[in-house]
């Protein structure tokens, strides 16, 4: 389990994020949503420690993660995989070399081991004969899975995802938030999802937070989100054109 | 700007103490290091080969036109070649080159993993991004430059040989009695200890801009020509310092 208590962020005079807590349950794909600029990427930043919070708490299970020192950061982190919003797979690696970046850094398996535990990972997402080529070779989608695979091959305790489909079609978008959920339910992770497609939301949202200029708006799950009286959430729940002729055939 | 100058300074000095921890694998830190030796080290022999032969060729030249005196013995024209390469050229001029090739190579490189968050990638995993990727990239310089400086200065000398003989300013006899005569040793290794020292320059500079960056490709761009700019003028202004403590 992730919790984050009354956790404030400022970039200069501007509050990215104020007053912030949410607790993110362990073995559920938990959503953050929201606006682009709505804090969500920052939140996200901030609970795996990239970004330093003003003031506030960020408890994994019983530690205290933002008041521990580089050395004693470096343990959690170590259960922790991150898929980035551009995939960020190392340019100079090919994509054996990137699954295989965790394991060569943290374990002492042989090289044998470490092979079999990459090829395990890239089946896992469904990425067959590439182990040679290099990211720039890759395709959006395939980036984004070799990613997967390299943030789970350390079997890790908790999974973030920024934006996991943004830059996708909307078919590979929903193969990628399938895996998420999957690999979530696989692995007892507790996953952390940014994103602002309400398709994803629909999807693998279990537990889903909405987030706007900085303020946690509202908290509850898909079939709730669906009838909430925000007003604002609706806004953006309903801000494309399907979705508002769904609505108003559904009052009609 | 005094205050903006000692926050980068401290900045500077924060990072280098990262860079300095601890490595978490010394094997993969070994094999990192062997890489950017062949990366930074051996792919700048041709661009230090060629800019010291020429350079050698050119110093002969001009000491044979500007020495035109039949007071002054021909192979004077060796002699001051070889000190020339030795005492400046292939230390310092090297340097500022290899700043220009070298350090926009780091910066950019370093500069593109941050903007496209692969350094933050090393980070989540509990990787000391600034050690992993500074320190081999330091290590590797540090050990190879040397070995460039010595090659500049044969390479040097033997432009000037080339470029004196065949232009008939000098006999290939008096050349080399020339770059023999009153040779001082210690020169080699005032040119060494300069080498290592603006190989860290180079380095550390060029990381330090890189790693920085905030941004996107522009930002990383400018990071580059800060990184060779900043380079070059303390390669520069530790180049007199050195001078005045290693040769007074």
């Amino acid at each position: 389990m992730i919790r984050v208590i009354n956790i404030n962020k400022s970039f200069d005079d501007q509050k990215v994020l104020d007053n912030v807590s949410v607790t993110f349950e362990p073995g559920k794909t938990n959503l953050i949503i929201g606006r682009s600029g709505s804090g969500k990427t920052v939140l996200l930043k901030s609970i795996v420690g990239l970004h330093d919070i003003d003031s506030g708490e960020i408890w994994f299970e019983d530690v205290l993660f933002n008041k521990l020192d580089f050395k004693d950061k470096k343990e959690i982190r170590k259960q922790m995989g991150m898929l980035f919003q551009g995939s960020a797979l190392f340019d100079s690696l090919t994509v054996e070399q990137n699954v295989m970046f965790p394991l060569n850094m943290f374990t002492v398996k042989s090289t044998e081991e470490k092979i079999e535990r990459v090829n395990f990972c890239l089946n896992r997402v469904d990425i067959l004969n590439v182990n040679e080529l290099f990211p720039s070779e890759l395709s959006g989608g395939m980036k984004k899975r070799v990613a997967i695979a390299r943030a789970i091959a350390l079997n890790p305790k908790y999974l973030f995802c920024d934006e996991p489909n943004s830059g996708l079609d909307p078919i590979t978008a929903i193969l990628i938030d399938e895996l998420i959920k999957e690999l979530t339910e696989e692995y007892s992770m507790t996953t952390i999802v940014n994103t602002h497609d309400m398709n994803s939301v629909m999807e693998i949202g279990e537990k889903i937070v909405f987030i706007n200029e900085g303020i946690i708006c509202w908290e509850g799950s898909k079939n709730e989100i669906l009838h909430s009286d925000c007003e604002i959430l609706n806004d953006f729940v309903f801000a494309n054109a399907l979705a508002k002729q769904l609505r108003s055939s559904e009052n009609k | 700007m005094i205050l903006r100058f000692l926050s980068q300074l401290g900045r500077y000095f924060m990072l280098l103490k990262k860079v300095f921890s601890k490595p978490e694998k010394s094997s993969v830190y070994y094999k990192q290091t062997m890489h950017e030796l062949v990366y930074l080290g051996l792919n700048s022999i041709g661009i230090v080969a060629v800019v010291s032969f020429f350079m050698g060729a050119v110093i002969t030249l001009q000491t044979a036109y500007n020495t035109e005196n039949p007071i002054y013995p021909t192979y004077l024209i060796g002699l001051g070649t070889r000190d020339s390469i030795l005492l400046e050229f292939s230390s310092t001029i090297v340097a500022l080159i290899l700043a220009g090739k070298v350090g926009s190579n780091i910066a950019s490189e370093i500069g593109t993993m941050r903007v496209t968050e692969q350094i933050d990638v090393l980070e989540i995993m509990g990787v000391n991004s600034a050690s992993y990727l500074i320190l081999p990239k330091m290590i590797a310089t540090l050990v190879f430059n040397p070995f460039l400086t010595l090659i500049s200065i044969s390479v040097g000398i033997v432009g000037g040989w080339l470029a004196g003989t065949f232009s008939g300013v000098i006999t290939s006899e008096d050349f080399i009695y020339g770059i023999q005569y009153a040779f001082i040793p210690y020169y080699i290794v005032y040119a060494m200890i300069k080498t290592v020292f603006f190989a860290f320059i180079i380095t550390s500079v060029s990381a330090f801009h890189g790693y920085y960056v905030n941004g996107g490709s522009l930002e990383v761009g400018q990071a580059s020509t800060k990184a060779v700019v900043h380079s070059s003028v303390l390669i520069l202004l530790f180049n007199v310092i050195l001078t005045q403590l290693l040769l007074s």
